[in-house]
C-alpha cells in the first residue's frame, strides 16, 4: 500500500495523484493508439460504440450521478445531436462547425428541459424527462421538412481538410477517443471546482446547498445544460458511426441502456461511466451468441438425459422461441439493473475498488470493511 | 442601529402561530442564545432567516438592509451562515469537500474556465484551500480530512458542519443546537470554539440551545420563546431567574 505525503494543495488538485496513476493510464492510452492496427475492424467499430456510449455516460453522470438528477431523456439529446449534424451537413457545413453547433444546440435544449426539472424530484423528473424524450421522437417523426420524417436521413462521411474520414478509419477511431479524452478530462476539472463541488451538494442536500449560497437552480439548469451538450458532440459522432439515422433508433430503450451504463459502471465516478458502457456495448454481441447457442446447447443435454430426437428437436424449437421473443432483451436489461442495484449498488468501478483493496490489504481485507455505513436520521421536512 | 434586526415576524402554518410577532436585535460581536421549550419557534426563527420559511410577515434587516424578500442563496451571500439541528452535512462527499463548499460564496471563476482548469481557477481554488486549512487548524479537524462524512461519528459531523459554516467566513453565524448529541467534553470544546469563534474571528453568533450549562457559558444575552412568542429577554441570569420563563420550563 502507498502512504502519500502531501506536501503542497497541488497534490490535492492534481488529477493524477501519483506516478502509479501516470503509468496505468499510459499504458491504458498506448494500447488504445495501438489498438486499430493491430485489432481487426469488427473489434475496432465496438471499442468505437464503447467510446460514443461512453461520452453519453460521463455527460449523464454529470447530471444524474453528481447532480442527483435522474434523466430518462438522454436519447433524445442525442438524437438532437445526431439530427443537427445531418441536417446542417446537407448545407456544406464543415466539420467541426456542426460538432460545434451539436453539442452547443443539445446544451440549450437542455438548459430549457432543465427548467421544469427545478421543480420535480426523483420520479416525477424521470417521467417529465421521458415525457420530453418522446415529445422528440414524435417530432423527429413528424417535421418532414427537416428531419425527413420515419424516412430517416443519411449522414455523410466526414470531410475536413480536403480528406475524408470514412466511419471505420483509425482516425475516426481517434476522433472519437479525443473525445471522449476531452470530456473526461473536461468533467474531471469541473469537479475539482466549485461548479462540480455544488452538484454533489446539490445531490447529497439541497437545503445545506441553498444555506452555503448556492443558486439550486441554476446550477440545476447548468447541469443539464452540460450533460445534454456532452450528450450531442455524442450524437454527432453517433450519427457519422451509423451513417444513417431515423427516429425509431432514439426510443426509450436507449435512454434505458444510458442508464445501465451509468448504474452498474457505479454511481459516483466517471470510470464507472467508461466500465459501464464497456459493459453495455459486450452485452449485445453475448446475448446474440447466447440466442443462437443456448437452444443447441439445451437440445443436447436434452438428449444426452434421453430424450428422443424428435423430443429434443421439440425442445430446441421452442427454446429458440423464447429466445428470441419481443421483449426478452428488455427483460435481461431489467434484470440486471434490479441485481446491480440490489448486489452491487457501487457497479463495476465498486467491485474494482474492493478489488484493488483487497490486494492492498492482503491478508488482512474483512469483508466488513465495504459494509454500508448506517445513516443518522436526517430531518425530511426542510426538503 | 442594531447589527441584524427581526421586526414582528411571524410564521403561520393555518391557524398554529409557530412564530409570533417576534422582535429583536442582534448586537455586532456578541453571542445571542434562544432558549425555549420543545415547539416554542426557535429553529422556526433560523429557517425563517436563512429563508427556508417565508415570513407570513415581519421583516429581517442586516447591516440596515432589507433582506426579508432574499433569496436562500443570497443570504449565505450576504455573509449569515448556519449549521443545522439535523447536521445537513454532503454525506457522500469528503470532510475536504464539504469545507470546500463552505467557500462557495467566494468562487468568482466562471464554468468555461473551470472546464478548462485554467491558471486562474487554480490560483484561487489554493486560495480557498488556505481558508479552509486555516478553520480545519482551529477546530482540530486535520484527522478527518480525507475521511467521508458518511463513515464519521455523529460528534465529529457536528463540527465539521460548524467548519463549513465558519469557512465561508460569515459575519453572522446562526448555530441551531451545537451541543445536541454531543457528551459532555464535547459540549466543552463546543463552547471554548464559540468563544473562539467571537472573540477571534469577530463573527456576530446567534444559537438556539437547549444545554443551560453552555448557554451561561457563552452567552451575553439570552432571549426565552414560548408559543412563538419572547417571553423575557436579557443577560443568562436574569433570564433564568424570570417568573414567566420559569413558569414555562416547570409549570406554575
Amino acid at each position: 500500500m502507498r502512504f502519500m505525503f502531501k506536501t503542497d494543495y497541488d497534490d490535492d488538485i492534481k488529477l493524477l495523484p501519483h506516478s502509479g496513476y501516470v503509468l496505468s493510464y499510459g499504458c491504458l492510452l498506448a494500447l488504445l493508439v495501438i489498438a486499430p492496427f493491430v485489432l481487426g475492424s469488427y473489434l475496432i467499430s465496438q471499442f468505437v460504440f464503447v467510446f460514443i456510449y461512453a461520452i453519453v455516460g460521463v455527460g449523464l453522470m454529470i447530471l444524474a450521478g453528481f447532480t442527483g438528477q435522474a434523466s430518462l431523456g438522454h436519447a433524445a439529446f442525442l438524437a438532437i445531436g445526431a439530427y443537427t449534424t445531418a441536417y446542417l451537413q446537407q448545407f456544406g457545413v464543415p466539420f467541426p462547425v456542426y460538432f460545434l453547433a451539436a453539442g452547443l444546440l443539445t446544451g440549450l435544449v437542455g438548459a430549457v428541459v432543465g427548467f421544469p426539472a427545478l421543480r420535480l424530484q426523483g420520479i416525477y423528473l424521470v417521467i417529465a424527462t421521458i415525457s420530453f424524450a418522446f415529445i422528440v421522437e414524435e417530432i423527429l417523426a413528424r417535421w418532414e421538412s427537416v428531419t425527413h420524417g420515419n424516412e430517416g436521413m443519411r449522414v455523410k462521411t466526414i470531410q475536413w481538410l480536403g480528406t475524408s474520414v470514412p466511419r471505420d478509419s483509425p482516425t475516426f477511431y481517434f476522433l472519437c477517443l479525443g473525445v471522449l479524452t476531452l470530456a473526461i478530462v473536461g468533467a474531471m476539472n469541473l469537479l475539482r471546482s466549485p461548479t462540480g463541488r455544488a452538484f454533489v451538494a446539490i445531490r447529497d442536500s439541497e437545503t445545506a446547498a441553498r444555506s452555503m449560497g448556492i443558486n439550486v437552480a441554476a446550477y440545476k439548469v447548468k447541469s443539464f445544460a452540460i450533460s445534454a451538450a456532452i450528450t450531442g458532440f455524442a450524437g454527432c459522432l453517433f450519427a457519422h458511426k451509423l451513417s444513417f439515422i431515423s427516429p425509431e433508433m432514439f426510443t426509450l430503450q436507449l435512454s434505458i441502456e444510458f442508464i445501465m451504463v451509468i448504474i452498474i459502471g457505479g454511481t459516483f465516478s466517471l470510470h464507472g461511466a467508461v466500465l459501464g458502457a464497456i459493459f453495455i456495448v459486450m452485452v449485445d454481441p453475448f446475448l446474440t451468441f447466447l440466442k443462437d447457442d443456448i437452444p443447441g446447447v439445451v437440445a443436447g443435454i436434452a438428449a444426452t438425459f434421453g430424450a428422443g430426437a424428435a423430443r429434443a428437436g421439440q425442445i430446441q424449437s421452442s427454446v429458440a422461441a423464447f429466445a428470441s421473443a419481443n421483449g426478452l432483451k428488455g427483460a435481461i436489461y431489467g434484470l440486471i439493473i434490479i441485481l446491480f442495484i440490489l448486489f452491487e449498488p457501487l457497479g463495476l468501478y465498486g467491485r474494482w475498488l474492493k478489488i484493488k483493496l483487497f490486494f492492498q490489504l492482503f491478508p488482512l481485507y474483512k469483508r466488513a470493511t465495504f459494509k454500508r455505513q448506517k445513516i443518522y436520521v436526517k430531518s425530511e421536512r426542510n426538503r | 442601529m442594531s447589527y441584524f434586526r427581526a421586526e414582528n415576524l411571524s410564521l403561520h402554518f393555518g391557524g398554529l402561530k409557530a412564530v409570533d410577532a417576534v422582535s429583536f436585535a442582534v448586537e455586532k460581536g456578541e453571542i445571542l442564545s434562544i432558549i425555549g421549550p420543545n415547539g416554542a419557534g426557535k429553529s422556526s426563527i433560523f429557517n425563517l432567516i436563512s429563508r427556508i420559511y417565508s415570513p407570513t410577515s415581519g421583516r429581517l434587516f442586516f447591516e440596515d438592509q432589507d433582506i426579508t424578500r432574499e433569496p436562500a442563496y443570497g443570504i449565505a451571500r450576504l455573509g449569515i451562515a448556519r449549521t443545522f439541528q439535523n447536521i445537513e452535512l454532503f454525506e457522500n462527499a469528503t470532510v475536504l469537500s464539504n469545507l470546500l463548499v463552505g467557500r462557495h460564496r467566494h468562487s468568482t471563476t466562471r464554468l468555461w474556465q473551470e472546464l478548462l482548469f485554467l491558471p486562474n481557477v487554480r490560483r484561487t481554488e489554493k486560495i480557498h484551500r488556505r481558508r479552509v486549512e486555516q478553520v480545519i487548524d482551529l477546530l482540530d479537524l486535520a484527522a478527518y480530512r480525507d475521511k467521508l462524512i458518511s463513515g464519521l461519528p455523529y460528534g465529529v459531523r457536528k463540527v465539521i458542519e460548524l467548519a463549513r459554516a465558519l469557512c465561508s467566513e460569515p459575519k453572522l453565524i446562526l448555530l441551531d443546537e451545537p451541543s445536541s448529541g454531543l457528551n459532555v467534553e464535547e459540549t466543552d470544546d463546543m463552547s471554548f470554539w464559540i468563544r473562539d469563534i467571537k472573540s477571534e474571528l469577530g463573527v456576530t453568533v446567534l444559537m438556539v440551545e437547549h444545554d443551560m450549562t453552555l448557554v451561561n457559558r457563552v452567552s451575553d444575552r439570552v432571549i426565552a420563546l414560548n408559543y412563538g412568542r419572547v417571553l423575557a429577554m436579557g443577560s443568562p441570569a436574569e433570564v433564568q431567574g424570570h417568573p414567566d420563563v420559569v413558569a414555562a420550563y416547570l409549570g406554575s
